[in-house]
This record gives structure tokens, C-alpha cells and sequence, in this order.
């Protein structure tokens, strides 16, 4: 190991034949020492910058970071009292009645958690490939014009509104006779024997057995064409000398999907899988709140209605309901973060 | 081996064609639809007559509309929390994300996780909403009685509206802006007259994005706003969907047209000034997408 010596720190003065600090260091020094004064000498000299950056920093704080607080909650009981920090620390007992409790509650919850899973389960199984196979299909219009009617056309449901896109369902698939009433959607489906006249009759959105596809379905309606923006964007990309050198090479469409287009999308598609692997169990509550009655909690009921349900309204058990979505949501955070981990490793393309 | 490739490239043409129309077709029937139903006879619509033209043309679901004042006064409300909605979370996303672009901000890293955190991990609905009755309070305290105000002002701040804003003023190039310094800007006029002019279209993706999701917001709304004077119009349709479709208030119906109609025209003014603006929109919201990386 090398011993540091006086030249280290000091310097020789060959003037005065002594040695004298070295003005670097004492600079160095003086920043070690007066951290904070310096920062705050930055600041001042600098405070416009420091200045806008305040209005976001509020409200983030007081929106976003204050509700954090209200989580504390969770660990407490007693909801008479109504500011968190005056209740008494509980420990865990509401998870515990959550995940293990031997009542109705418990087992609502776990039919929720399931739900909200398969749906975005679902999701990803379904609605994920179509966007690709859109913006494949988009590539082979090769008029301008005619693909950009196309594109306006399938972009269009994603600017309604959530309100007004499940006002239309329910409207589509309500209930009524054959004869009145009944929404013009059940009909057809009636008439092309898809479905019996007494499931018709009641109404798609009252049986527990239809809203899974009815989500999923109004859910590629309504994303499916903007989705396919980023995935035909990637496409758009490749040069079309790619596509002659391979037709030269006798390559037919299938093996130029294979060889040409699906290694140039393959990083856009790898992005987009893993941000919705992460968002796993987030769950449009707006859509399925909207939707949802009575009838369908079996297959409808997911954590966020769960928790919303419970927690508001007069019966308030606000402890519980933030308790069953908290759950949901570290799980949730520790599925963004891990396949963000996995993309940079494997793609070497991180979202955050 | 020629004539094999063509057949192959052929079908796969004729394959995509079709899908891609018959797609297009169920994107664009919905809408047909509630435009025929809206202006359709009561027999008509009641009996499933109307399939794709409009039958029995009659405007009196609209009329009803128009002559109800809690339409309009939604339509204003929902004017209001646009137009104040946008202004206020552009404000304050543009002011965060320049600050936030400049490499000299102490912090930096810090503040950029304090943004991304929260795209993470969300408290969650109970505790924010006890966090707006929170915020209702101290607003009615101040003297902000109206609770329209509380809807603009802390609801529908995106994380990654912010982010996007901040990647477009790190791509404006730095000699510009010492340029602009050297001639005596201050940082307000650097923002105001070489970033924001050089980044208007991202500009323009965002406040997009903000007003969309402000004219199309429906549940804090519904939450937080009290009185039903100042309900914008997505709980407005929303409570009139829940009254009309109930059975007993269909079978007291007495009208020459359908209790859907008025659906279906409440619907029809909803979207309206929407695809009215659509063609001129929607090149920004197709490049909103494309910048989806984000770098820390």
C-alpha cells in the first residue's frame, strides 16, 4: 500500500524553501465542510429555476404523497376518530382479516384479487396481439390516403369517454323481449344463435358469465387501433431494402415476418409486453365500476370496487378497504419495478 | 419460385384488407347506430327496428335535451373544468419539466424519482378520497366554496405528462439558450421564448392529453362535487342512464319517441365537439405515443 506523504496535501514552494496547502484542496475542503451553505448559495443565486419547480412539488406532495399518509390507516381500527393520528396503532389485524378471516369478507376479497388478475390476464392474452396484427395489416395499405381513413377510423372510440363507452354497452346488451327493448347487440348475437333467448331476455350485462368478454371486448374497441400507433410507428421504420434482399433470397410473406419485421419490432414489442406485465393488477376501476351490478360481483367484483365499496358510504370501514387495495398495489409496484429490471437486462431499453 | 412469393404476399393482402375493414366498420357502427337511434320514433327504436338508418325521423329526444337547464349548466361545467383543468396542470407541468430538464438542478435525481414514484405506487382510492375531503375543507375555509375549483386544482396531475415535456426541453439544443442568456434573457423569458416555441408540438400532445382526460373525467367528479348544479356532463349522462334505464320508469313512459332516444342524443352531444376537433387533434396524440422511452 502506498504511504500518503506531505505532497499529498501540501505543496512545495520552492520560493520560501517551505511547503504550503494546496489552494485545490482547500476548496475541496471548504465544499465538504459547508455542504449545505454552498447548496443553499446555489439555490439563492439560482432561485428562479428552484422557484418553478415548486408549484409541481406541492402538488404532488399534497395529492399524491399526503393520501400515502392517510395509509396508516390500515394499520388502525377505529374509524369514529377521524384523523389518523389520534387512532391507536393496531398492527395488522385488518390483513390478517383480509387474507385469512373466516367470513364473507375474506372470501370477497380473494374472488376480487383473482378478478382483477384475470382480467389484465385476459387482457394480455387478447388485447395485446391485436394492436401488432392492426399495425401489420396497416403496412400492407400501401395508399396514404386509404390508411389514414383507416387509421382515423379505428383510433376514433379511444377519445369517448369511459361514461359514455359503457353507457353504449349497457345499451348494446340490455335487457328486454325479443319483440322491445332489448339492446340491438343481444339481438344479433340471438339471431346467430350465439346465445339463448332467456339469456337475451335478462340482459348480457346481468349475467356473471358475459362480462369478462363484454370487458375485454369493449376494452379492444375501444384501444386496440391507438395502440397500434407505437407498434406500426416501429414498422414504418424498417427500409425496404430489407424487404427486396429478402424477397431476392426467396424468402415468401411468412418468412419475411419472421426474418425482416418481427427482429426490428421485437425491442417496441418487448417494451410495451413488459409494461403491461407490470400493470398486472392495475385494473380500469372507472370502466368495471361503471359496468358492474349486484348480479356479476362474482366475476366483476375487483379490488378497487372491493376497496371503494367498503370504504365509503356510511358503513365506512376505511381501514379495511385501504388495507385490501394497499395490498394489491405493492404487489402491483413490485411487478412494475421487476420487469422494468428485466427489460434493461434483457433489452438493455428501460421505461424509467 | 416468382409466382409462389406472389400468391403468398396475395392472400396475406386480401386477409388484411378485409380484417382491417371489417375492424374499421365496428369501430364506426356504435356511433351510426346511436345517431339513427337518437332521432328515431318511439316504435322504432323500442322495437328494434332501427339497424343503421334512422326511422320515423323525429327531433324531440333532442329537444328534451335542450330545453332541460341541467344540460347546459353540465355543458358549462364541464367547459370550466376543461379549459381551467388544462391551463393549470399545463402551468404547472411546464414550469416542473423545465426545471427538471436542466442538468445544473441540485437534486436532480431526486426529484425526478419524488415525479416517477408515483406512477408506481398509488395510495389508492379511499385514502385519496379522504385526502379531497381534507382538501374540501381548507378550500371552503379560504373561501373556495365552489367545488368545481377543487376538481382543477388537485385532481389530474400526470407523472407522465411531465415526463414527456421534460425529454422534449432536453432535445432543445443548449446553444440557443446560452445565446438568449448572453443577449440578457432571465430564466422565465428563456422558457417563455426559446423552450416552449421549440417544443409547441409535445406542448400541444400534452395539454391534449389534459384536456381529454379533463372533459371525459366522470368519478372524483361525481365523488367530490356536492351540489348537482355543478355537475359536469359525464355524471349528468351518467345519472340520466341510471333514471332511464330503470324499468319502472321505462314502463311510465309516454312519449312519441323511446326513453332511449334521449340516450342515445345525450350521447351523440357528448362526442360531438370531440370528433369536431378529431381531424385537427389527432396528428399529436399519434406522436404523444411514439415517445414512449423514458430516460432517467
Amino acid at each position: 500500500m502506498k504511504k500518503s506523504t506531505a505532497g499529498d496535501f501540501l505543496l512545495y514552494d520552492e520560493s520560501s524553501n517551505s511547503y504550503r496547502a494546496d489552494p485545490e484542496q482547500l476548496v475541496r475542503d471548504d465544499v465538504e465542510k459547508h455542504y449545505w451553505r454552498n447548496v443553499a448559495r446555489t439555490v439563492v443565486k439560482d432561485w428562479r429555476l428552484y422557484l418553478m419547480l415548486v408549484p409541481m412539488l406541492l402538488v404532488f406532495l399534497f395529492w399524491k404523497y399526503f393520501p400515502m399518509y392517510e395509509l396508516l390507516r390500515c394499520f388502525k381500527v377505529n374509524d369514529e376518530i377521524k384523523e389518523v393520528s389520534d387512532q391507536f396503532f393496531l398492527g395488522f389485524s385488518n390483513f390478517k382479516r383480509l387474507l385469512a378471516g373466516q367470513d364473507t369478507l375474506s372470501t370477497e376479497f380473494w374472488r376480487a384479487l383473482r378478478n382483477t388478475f384475470l382480467l389484465s390476464f385476459y387482457g394480455l392474452c387478447f388485447g395485446f396481439p391485436v394492436p401488432v396484427i392492426l399495425a401489420l395489416f396497416f403496412n400492407e395499405i400501401k395508399s396514404n390516403l386509404l390508411r389514414s381513413v383507416y387509421q382515423v377510423l379505428t383510433y376514433l372510440p379511444k377519445f369517448i369517454s369511459t361514461v359514455v363507452m359503457t353507457s353504449l354497452v349497457t345499451m348494446l346488451v340490455k335487457q328486454g323481449s325479443l319483440t322491445s327493448n332489448m339492446g340491438i347487440l343481444s339481438q344479433a348475437l340471438h339471431s346467430l344463435g350465439l346465445i339463448s333467448e332467456e339469456v337475451a331476455n335478462a340482459g348480457l350485462l346481468n349475467n356473471p358469465s358475459f362480462f369478462r368478454s363484454i370487458y375485454q371486448i369493449s376494452g379492444i374497441w375501444e384501444s386496440a387501433g391507438y395502440d397500434s400507433i407505437v407498434f406500426f410507428a416501429a414498422i414504418i421504420a424498417i427500409s425496404p431494402t430489407s424487404y427486396e434482399a429478402a424477397q431476392i433470397d426467396g424468402a415468401g410473406k411468412m418468412a419475411q415476418m419472421r426474418y425482416v419485421v418481427l427482429p426490428s419490432i421485437l425491442s417496441t414489442l418487448v417494451i410495451m409486453l413488459i409494461t403491461r406485465i407490470g400493470s398486472l393488477l392495475q385494473v380500469g376501476y372507472e370502466k368495471v365500476l361503471l359496468l358492474y351490478n349486484t348480479n356479476i360481483y362474482v366475476t366483476a367484483d375487483v379490488v378497487s370496487t372491493f376497496a371503494q365499496r367498503y370504504g365509503m358510504g356510511s358503513s365506512g370501514q376505511q381501514g379495511l378497504a385501504s388495507a385490501a387495495e394497499m395490498m394489491s398495489n405493492v404487489v402491483g409496484m413490485l411487478l412494475v419495478i421487476g420487469s422494468n429490471t428485466i427489460a434493461r437486462k434483457a433489452t438493455d431499453v428501460s421505461l424509467y | 419460385m416468382k409466382r409462389k412469393l406472389e400468391i403468398s404476399e396475395l392472400i396475406f393482402k386480401v386477409i388484411s384488407y378485409t380484417l382491417l375493414t371489417m375492424f374499421a366498420l365496428c369501430c364506426l357502427y356504435p356511433f351510426v347506430y346511436t345517431i339513427s337511434a337518437s332521432i328515431s320514433g318511439q316504435h322504432a327504436v323500442d322495437y328494434s327496428e332501427v339497424v343503421l338508418f334512422p326511422k320515423d325521423v323525429q327531433f324531440d329526444a333532442f329537444r328534451e335535451m335542450f330545453t332541460n337547464n341541467m344540460f347546459w349548466n353540465s355543458y358549462s361545467n364541464t367547459l370550466f373544468l376543461t379549459v381551467y383543468g388544462t391551463i393549470w396542470a399545463l402551468l404547472v407541468a411546464i414550469l416542473g419539466a423545465y426545471a427538471l430538464s436542466k442538468k445544473r438542478l441540485l437534486f436532480r435525481r431526486f426529484f425526478n424519482f419524488f415525479l416517477v414514484f408515483t406512477m408506481w405506487f398509488s395510495a389508492g382510492i379511499i385514502p385519496q378520497y379522504l385526502n379531497y375531503l381534507d382538501t374540501k375543507e381548507v378550500f371552503n375555509a379560504v373561501g373556495i366554496t365552489d367545488d368545481k375549483w377543487l376538481v382543477v386544482i388537485a385532481m389530474g396531475m400526470a407523472a407522465m405528462n411531465i415526463i414527456l415535456l421534460r425529454n422534449a426541453f432536453e432535445g432543445v439544443p443548449s446553444d440557443i439558450e446560452e445565446a438568449a442568456i448572453v443577449d440578457g434573457a432571465t430564466e422565465f423569458q428563456v422558457l417563455s421564448k426559446v423552450y416552449i416555441p421549440m417544443s409547441k408540438s409535445t406542448i400541444a400532445t400534452v395539454a391534449l392529453f389534459f384536456g381529454i382526460s379533463r372533459w371525459n373525467g366522470y368519478y372524483w367528479a361525481r365523488q367530490m362535487i356536492s351540489n348537482s348544479n355543478e355537475h359536469p356532463l359525464q355524471v349528468f349522462i351518467r345519472l340520466k342512464l341510471e333514471e332511464y334505464t330503470d324499468p319502472e320508469f321505462i314502463a311510465g313512459w309516454n312519449e312519441t319517441y323511446s326513453s332511449d332516444s334521449v340516450i342515445y342524443a345525450l350521447i351523440v352531444c357528448s362526442v360531438v365537439p370531440i370528433l369536431i376537433i378529431y381531424p385537427f387533434i389527432q396528428k399529436y396524440f399519434a406522436k404523444g405515443v411514439n415517445v414512449g422511452g423514458v430516460k432517467e
